[in-house]
């Protein structure tokens, strides 16, 4: 299946990363179109396109913003979370590095739409090169009058916590504290970022708005699913013989998105695939035969998730892979919620302890109760998509567990 | 204003309660850690989870407000099925050192161990560690290890003091409670942290390994550590006197007080205050002067000689320094004794050496307890001119009530000159002093833990406080002792309690009117056109910057 590449239209163009280069593409139309429009009449065509979120919760975007509250008389914020860090995913890297003025036009029109003079943008510490790429465009924005004449932007750079992608450990990030998820209520659209109305958005989505307003609702819509507008960038990584992002159709199969980036490498044979970023529980080569989406992988038992689809040949060891990621999950752990900040480091102890050879009879049934007991009583997502793999990968892949426990 | 129904009851309470508070007003407890009235909700510890009818899971009742038609249960098995795990995962990396930590006993891992857990441990892996015996200011030490992370301690110097020493650094079950760099853990509230820490991560370097919790008795008492009169508990070791080197105070403790105290006390108040009553240098029985010794005397012979010195050199000749320090009831036993032997020279302003400041939060600058009490009962004369009468040998006897004149802020050579020409210097109060050595009588009194009474703070507000301990030796209250002078005089004491001298207060000053001790209560009673001004607001309160919670 292939489709006409949307979001990454640009990636072969290195003179879209400029101003000029992106203008001569069409940018910045869809913007002076908006310009026209109502914000009202902006919100009602992103609800209208089916455009949900692409950084992981899949919520639709246009009844998010109409969470802000009406007649808010301070200042709403626009922050858009470039904190890329689920396992896996590398999709918002190729957006702010090959085409940055994209991301700069869809948060003019969602500004306009939400009624915010002031966006962030908060990019993922270690990402230097996007963030470089990034903030000339910016720079070139500002310079041009786009920016600075109604809408300001200000671009932060993160220190390296993946919890700072969770949206409120990144307003706490934001404003200068600890990341740490905040309790809701109050929703970031009603209390957010410095105590006002704040929208937080993924770039992906974003820049999915300028499309929405440019060709219509619901050319966007009918891309895609009944519930789920337009295409998505899957980070295709792992064993398949041509890694990379690939725009397709939410309505690909995951075996036809995997023949798409070249099909299983190593042994050649299929054992597994995460398919939607590590915190997505593990899908077994025969449960590929579903569509990417979010409602088709929640069908399926999973999640989409950032749509990060890590491929596992048969050579691969799922206990040491659930190592890497209980060790991934026990050192991101913000440390906030008692569950998540005990059982994640207790859960890696025991993977631990079992990959070393040392583990014992009850240790798979404690992982799966932990895992359970801890599961929906936290701030925020983090300990339910470190759940996913601890219960999935044990669940599926118990016999190569028990294999490694001395008799 | 919302009504709602908690495990099948009704209640009605005011918009903005939260769960746990309108389940509190049922007696219902709902168990959690990091929640504190006073502090913002942090929502971290997850323990205080209820069934909520129509939501699919359940819910913290700290960050959930009581709505109208809520319909909440906390005891599903739901409920206590995740409170047992939570407990599990708070203890997991807990060293479970219970014997050797000064918590035990008070300590809310115990506690809801014992009411929420008793699953069986499984956990058999190595436990964290964290630094241990960690010195964070002059009063208070961190045990990292015991830690739960509730984060009360950061939120109270974020939000009370203001003065943010502490943070919750690393990630994960790495994150440790620790100083900022540079910091440590110095304002005048840091006792305060060990109050809220629920488990035994923060302890009080002064009581720690003193005395076990369970050999203590409290006594509902009032801070004399300075104007304000913070609401505290004084709690006591009678059970084993061979604790604690023999102190017998083991620490005091803020007690709840909204229009005075709030939750808090200060440090000054805290550490500095309880110190005289195991003082070595109490004075444990009546003292007369055989030449140039001080001698111990009985209490009738010291009473008699007492009242011989009032009765027999005229009003003139006589004058008396009384203290803020004493309660009401002193001060109106005073007033009566001096009325029968017609003393009129009478005052208590003893300047200071030097003046103490008070702070931005509670402790006031005049750090006596009673100033109002002694003004409102008529005693506050020129203390200067006695001093003056004194030294130009107008006066035979002086009767001091717990000053030590020779560190007072007047001049050291006048003071002598002062004491030296009185030929009766009468000394009342508990600690031995410069000035109660150059006395002729010395009347040991009681300390303010070993009595009752009340005490009248700056506002206005009479305050009552509870004998926790026997008096030392044959000390007496100063009201006790002062009705035995007035017997002496001829006159009749009120009665036998200090009760009957407030009653006695009552009757005869205007202010106090209509008051006793039931009245004044727990909470305390304005004097008459005194107006409340209520708890100060602290200082983390006071500008809201950022009003992101």
């Amino acid at each position: 299946m292939t489709t006409e590449p949307i979001l990454s239209r640009n990636f072969d163009r290195p003179a879209a990363r400029t101003l000029a280069g992106y203008r001569e593409t069409g940018g910045y139309g869809a913007w002076a179109r908006a310009q026209e429009m109502e914000p009202a009449a902006i919100l009602e065509a992103v609800k209208a396109s089916n455009l949900r979120g692409l950084g992981g919760a899949g919520f639709p975007t246009g009844m998010k913003w109409s969470f802000i509250p009406k007649g808010h008389a301070g200042p709403v914020y626009l922050v858009v979370n470039a904190d890329e860090g689920e396992p896996g995913t590398f999709k918002d890297r190729y957006l702010l590095e090959r085409d940055p003025h994209a991301l700069i036009e869809g948060m003019l029109i969602a500004a306009r739409a939400i009624r915010s003079a002031l966006g962030f943008v908060y990019i993922r510490g270690e990402y230097v090169q996007p963030w470089r790429v990034f903030d000339a465009a910016v720079r070139e924005a500002y310079d041009a009058g786009l920016l600075g004449r109604g809408l300001d932007v200000i671009v932060h750079r993160g220190a390296g916590a993946y919890i700072c992608g969770e949206e409120t450990g990144l307003i706490s990030s934001l404003e200068g504290k600890k990341g740490w998820p905040k309790v809701k209520p109050p929703f970031p659209a009603i209390k957010g970022a410095f105590g006002q109305p704040t929208i937080v958005n993924n770039v992906e989505t974003l820049c999915c708005v300028p499309h929405i307003v440019a060709r219509g609702a619901a050319w966007f819509a009918g891309l895609g699913t009944k519930t789920q507008g337009g295409t998505r960038m899957y980070s295709v990584s792992g064993r398949v013989r041509r890694p990379g992002v690939y725009e397709t159709s939410v309505s690909i199969t995951l075996r036809q998105l995997i023949e798409l980036a070249g099909g299983v490498a190593g042994t050649g044979r299929l054992k597994a695939v995460v398919p939607g970023g590590g915190s997505a529980p593990i899908l077994t080569a025969d449960e590929i035969d579903v569509t990417m989406d979010v409602d088709g992988l929640k069908a399926a038992g999973s999640m989409i998730g950032s749509a990060g689809v890590v491929v596992m040949d048969e050579s691969v060891s799922i206990p040491e892979a659930l190592l890497v990621l209980a060790r991934f999950y026990a050192h991101e752990s913000c440390g906030q919620c008692t569950p998540c900040r005990e059982s994640t480091g207790w859960i890696y102890r025991m993977v631990h302890r079992i990959v070393d050879g040392h583990g014992r009879k009850e240790d798979l049934d404690t992982i799966l109760d932990v895992a359970r007991r801890g599961a929906g009583t936290t701030i925020c997502a983090f300990y339910d998509g470190a759940v996913g793999p601890y219960i999935s990968y044990i669940e599926k892949f118990r016999a190569e567990f028990e294999a490694l426990i001395p008799k | 204003m919302p009504k709602l129904i908690i495990d099948d009851r009704e209640i009605e309470v005011e918009a903005g309660t939260n769960l746990i508070e309108a389940a509190r007003r049922l007696g219902i407890e709902i168990p959690h850690y990091c929640y504190h009235p006073a502090l913002s909700i942090a929502g971290q510890c997850r323990l205080c989870m209820v069934d909520i009818e129509k939501t699919p899971r359940p819910t913290i009742a700290c960050n959930t407000l009581a709505a109208d038609g809520m319909v909440v249960r906390t005891d599903t098995e739901r409920v206590r099925e995740t409170r047992r795990s939570i407990m599990e995962f708070h203890l997991i990396n807990h060293p479970l050192d219970c014997p050797v930590c000064d918590q035990a006993g008070e300590c809310w891992l115990q506690i809801y161990y014992m009411k929420h857990g008793l699953y069986d441990p499984r956990m058999v892996d190595e436990k964290v560690h964290k630094p241990k015996a960690v010195p964070l200011g002059p009063h208070v030490i961190l045990d990292a290890e015991r830690c739960i992370l509730c984060s009360r301690c950061v939120r109270f110097c974020d939000e009370i003091t203001d003065t943010g020493e502490l943070g919750i650094f690393n990630r994960g079950d790495h994150s440790e409670l620790a100083l900022f760099p540079g910091r440590d853990l110095t304002n005048n509230y840091s006792g305060n942290v060990v109050d809220i820490c629920p488990v035994g991560a923060l302890t009080d370097r002064d009581f720690r390994f003193q005395v076990r919790v369970w050999y203590l008795d409290t006594a509902r008492s009032v801070c004399p550590g300075c104007a304000r009169g913070c609401n505290i508990d004084v709690h006591v070791n009678r059970r084993r006197p061979h604790h604690a080197e023999g102190r017998r105070v083991a620490r005091l403790k803020p007690r709840f007080n909204p229009d005075v105290n709030a939750w808090w006390m200060c440090d000054v108040g805290r550490y500095d205050q309880h110190g005289v009553v195991d003082s070595p240098g109490r004075l444990p029985v009546p003292l007369g002067r055989a030449g140039a010794a001080q001698v111990e005397v009985g209490w009738e012979e010291a009473v008699a000689a007492v009242a011989d010195a009032l009765r027999a050199h005229g009003p003139e000749a006589v004058a008396v320094l009384a203290s803020p320090h004493m309660a009401n009831e002193d001060l109106m036993a005073l007033r009566v004794v001096l009325e029968r032997a017609g003393v009129r020279q009478v005052a208590f302003r003893v300047p200071p050496a030097a003046p103490a400041d008070g702070d931005d939060f509670l402790l006031r600058a005049d750090r006596t307890p009673n100033v109002r009490g002694a003004e409102l009962i008529g005693l506050d004369g020129d203390a200067a001119a006695i001093l003056a009468a004194a030294r130009a040998g107008r006066l035979r006897a002086l009767w001091v009530f717990d000053h030590d004149l020779t560190t007072a802020g007047w001049p050291a050579a006048e003071v002598a000159e002062a004491l030296g020409r009185v030929e009766t210097l009468i000394y009342a109060g508990a600690v031995a002093s410069a000035t109660s050595a150059r006395a002729r009588w010395v009347l040991p009194t009681a300390t303010w833990v070993e009595r009752e009474g009340t005490l009248t703070n700056f506002e206005g507000r009479v305050q009552r406080f509870r004998t926790a301990l026997e008096p030392l030796g044959r000390s007496l209250p100063a009201w006790e002792l002062l009705g035995r002078v007035l017997a002496a005089l001829g006159g009749t004491p009120p009665g036998p309690r200090a009760e009957h001298w407030f009653r006695a207060l009552a009757s005869a000053v205007p202010a106090f009117a209509g008051m006793t001790y039931r009245t004044v209560g727990d909470g305390g009673q304005m004097v008459a056109g005194a107006v409340p001004g209520g708890a100060p607001v602290p200082p983390g309160r006071r500008a809201v910057v950022g009003a992101a919670g």
